[in-house]
């Protein structure tokens, strides 16, 4: 008995050694861009708040809008859409920054600005990390994160995992879904852009390969606050430009590096956490929760070495036993 | 062989009634629940999606569920056969554990229908942790009535059954504690990828570990008070008090093991200061970890051990003290962001009570109509 003990202790310290691998399985950066991979530079210092996008948004998706609280109260319903955030019934949500008497564009101090929140579209998305069923899935060519409802089982795991809340699930439904921006990609299937870049009359939302959005982004923080620019509407790809003055930039394209980057990117005038964007570290922690469960289980050595000693241990311990 | 003895007596008692109503205000309360979707019945958010149906019912409702694996592992696999009167109760309680752990999870999931999804091939994501969860405790629940069954064989008298189903048992008693070492770390690798929205303190690698070593001490624990407070309230005399007392010493260095590495991770990391500067959170930190150390001081010496009220209370901060930290680690230090807020509506309380009742009515059935608890030596 005292050899099938030390043997099991040995699996055991195996096991532990596996686990106490947890800094090195700290992976970093482990999934890029895909050559092809489609998204959205949004600028928030060009965006004039007229929620275009939100309508557009909510017409192309088949979205119903939110009712207001003046039309909750009068009976009246479906006229103004007032959503506060993003939600099952909104994919996309222009919000407000005020500061002070709020009278400067793109300020921090005594300003306003914007910021459109959506999926971020994740290189590494913790997400599909997260889902156990597969219904979310990273599209291999354009990179979108999609959503099929016939696998999802509902765990709201994606929503935990989540680092900007985007996946939201219908709670006042019987037979409930979770819901996300997938990028338009039903529109984008017949030749399409996105609805919100389409219809946002400013060129804020801009659709276009994340590389060229990337290299756009990359112009724009160097530009001379007080130049005039020629912004390029709706999609890269279309030439179509509008000259604006520009904004004094913040050195930084949100979505470059969070979480392992992101196909959504951001632009800004004032500071990101100041619009409500989280702060995260440059890998994504899909790749930490992955990097230590496949630590532990990796080629299922440890499980069936540890059930191989329990085997043993169970079988000599009950051998001679009624039970 | 121990002899194990079915109880007897009234089953329709008052306390029984009382459990009965309570089961049967959480079935309504679940109708309601699946016509009109989760919300009609939770304060769940978006922020929030996890609520006391996960965290009390999956999450504690397991670990109390621990006591059949930690005691198999004692009796069956470390060879310590003076524990085997301990493996029948526990592994029926543990039995119910899992299965109405797995009970609410059919409730708290919102797409219920397509639950078995999670053992098709062709679905599963084997980088989800999710799915080892799943795929373990469903697979464990499956397992515990088998180890269980000898129990209803007796009962029934199929002693040839039984002698067919012992032959193979070990196979079943190896996967019975193979699973639970799987899902119990899981459960707690499961907040990893929640990343920055987990406060530091409690927020690390060592999650698996650290759910794990709890998961079995929580079991040992389980065991003593389960088995104390049925004795007193079940009008039996405290025979077992002399083996719970040695069953308790296990817990000692599980415990100090725990707090090591999680101070140890905690300075390294140098996320300790954060007890001091985190105002509420700091506060939960601390009475979690000292009701932690309550059962170590409690037990450290070998007289206190053998008293029944000293191993009640220290059995009882233990349990209290891995709920706390499970309750800590999924909702309280769980921050998706400004603007959300989490506290259980009345409606999931009362659903989660009537599970709990449904339990507790399970278990009295069970020692009053089947051989489960050891025989009252007459002298």
């Amino acid at each position: 008995m005292n050899l099938e003990r030390r043997d099991f202790l040995k699996v055991l310290s195996a096991g532990a050694l596996t686990a106490g691998n947890v800094t090195s399985v700290f992976a970093g950066i482990r999934k890029t861009l895909s050559a092809d991979a489609v998204g959205i530079l949004y600028d928030g210092t060009i965006c004039i708040g007229c929620k275009a996008c939100e309508a557009a948004c909510k017409q192309y998706n088949d979205m119903p809008p939110e009712s207001a609280n003046l039309e909750k109260a009068t009976g009246v319903d479906g006229i103004w859409d007032e959503s506060y955030d993003l939600s099952e019934k909104t994919l996309n949500k222009i919000k407000l920054y005020e500061h002070g008497d709020a009278s400067t564009h793109n300020s921090e101090e005594n300003g306003f600005a914007f910021v459109k929140k959506a999926c971020m579209h994740c290189v590494d998305p913790d997400c599909v990390s997260a889902c156990p069923v597969t219904a979310l899935v990273k599209n291999d060519a354009t990179g979108i994160v999609e959503y099929d409802k016939d696998a999802c089982i509902g765990c709201r795991y994606c929503m935990v995992a989540c680092p900007y809340n985007v996946p939201k699930f219908e709670y006042a439904q019987a037979i409930p879904e979770i819901v996300k921006c997938e990028l338009c990609n039903h529109r984008q299937a017949e030749g399409g852009i996105p609805a919100c870049c389409e219809f946002c009359p400013t060129g804020a939302s801009l659709f276009g390969k994340v590389t060229d959005l990337l290299e756009e982004a990359r112009k724009r923080i160097k530009l001379v606050a007080g130049s005039t620019y020629e912004y390029p509407m709706r999609s890269l790809d279309e030439g179509d430009v509008s000259p604006k003055t520009v904004a004094p930039y913040i050195n930084y394209i949100y979505g470059e590096k969070e979480g392992g980057g992101t196909q959504y990117l951001l632009l800004s005038a004032i500071p990101f956490t100041k619009l409500g964007l989280p702060e995260l570290s440059a890998t994504s922690s899909a790749s930490k929760s992955e990097g230590i469960q496949h630590g532990i289980y990796k080629g299922m050595i440890a499980p069936i070495a540890l059930l191989g000693g329990l085997l043993y241990g169970a079988y000599q311990t009950t051998k001679n036993s009624e039970g | 062989m121990h002899e194990k003895q079915a109880l007897g007596g009234r089953l329709l008692t008052k306390p029984f009634w009382v459990l009965l109503t309570l089961a049967m205000i959480a079935g309504l309360l679940l109708i309601k629940r699946f016509l009109f979707g989760i919300g009609a019945v939770t304060n769940l958010s978006d922020g929030y999606p996890w609520g006391i149906w996960i965290v009390y019912d999956v999450l504690v409702g397991t670990a109390l569920g621990c006591g059949g694996y930690s005691i198999a592992l004692l009796v069956y696999i470390f060879n310590k056969g003076e524990y085997h009167p301990l493996v029948r109760s526990a592994l029926m309680t543990s039995a119910f554990g899992y299965t109405l752990a797995g009970v609410s999870i059919f409730i708290d999931i919102g797409r219920y229908w397509q639950m078995y999804n999670v053992f098709l091939p062709w679905h599963i994501n084997v980088n989800s942790i999710m799915f080892e969860v799943a795929a373990c405790i469903g697979a464990y629940v499956f397992v515990l009535w088998i180890e269980f069954s000898p129990t209803f064989l007796e009962h029934r008298k199929s002693l040839e059954t039984k002698k067919k189903l012992n032959k193979f048992l070990f196979f079943f008693i190896a996967l019975g504690v193979l699973l639970p070492t799987m899902h119990q770390s899981s459960l707690g690798s499961l907040m990893i990828i929640a990343g920055e929205k987990l406060s530091p303190m409690w927020q690390t690698g060592w999650l698996p570990l650290l759910f794990l070593l709890t998961a079995i001490t929580m079991g040992y624990a389980v065991v003593i008070f389960e088995s104390l407070f049925s004795a007193v309230a079940l009008k039996r005399p405290l025979d077992e008090t002399p083996i719970l007392g040695k069953l308790s010493v296990m817990m000692i260095p599980l415990l100090v093991l725990f707090l090591l590495l999680r101070f140890g991770d905690l300075i390294w990391r140098g996320q300790l200061g954060n007890i001091f500067n985190d105002g509420m959170l700091g506060a939960f930190f601390v009475v979690e970890n000292v009701l932690f150390l309550i059962p170590i001081i409690m037990l450290a010496s070998a007289k206190n051990r053998m008293k029944a009220t000293t191993l009640f209370w220290s059995a009882g901060s233990m349990i209290l003290a891995g709920a706390l930290y499970r309750f800590d680690t999924f909702l309280v230090a769980f921050n998706p962001g400004v603007g959300y807020h989490y506290f259980p509506s009345a409606s999931e309380i009362l659903i989660t009570v009537g599970i709990i009742s449904i339990e507790i009515m399970a278990y009295l059935i069970f020692v009053k109509k089947l051989p489960v608890l050891p025989a009252i030596k007459h002298s």
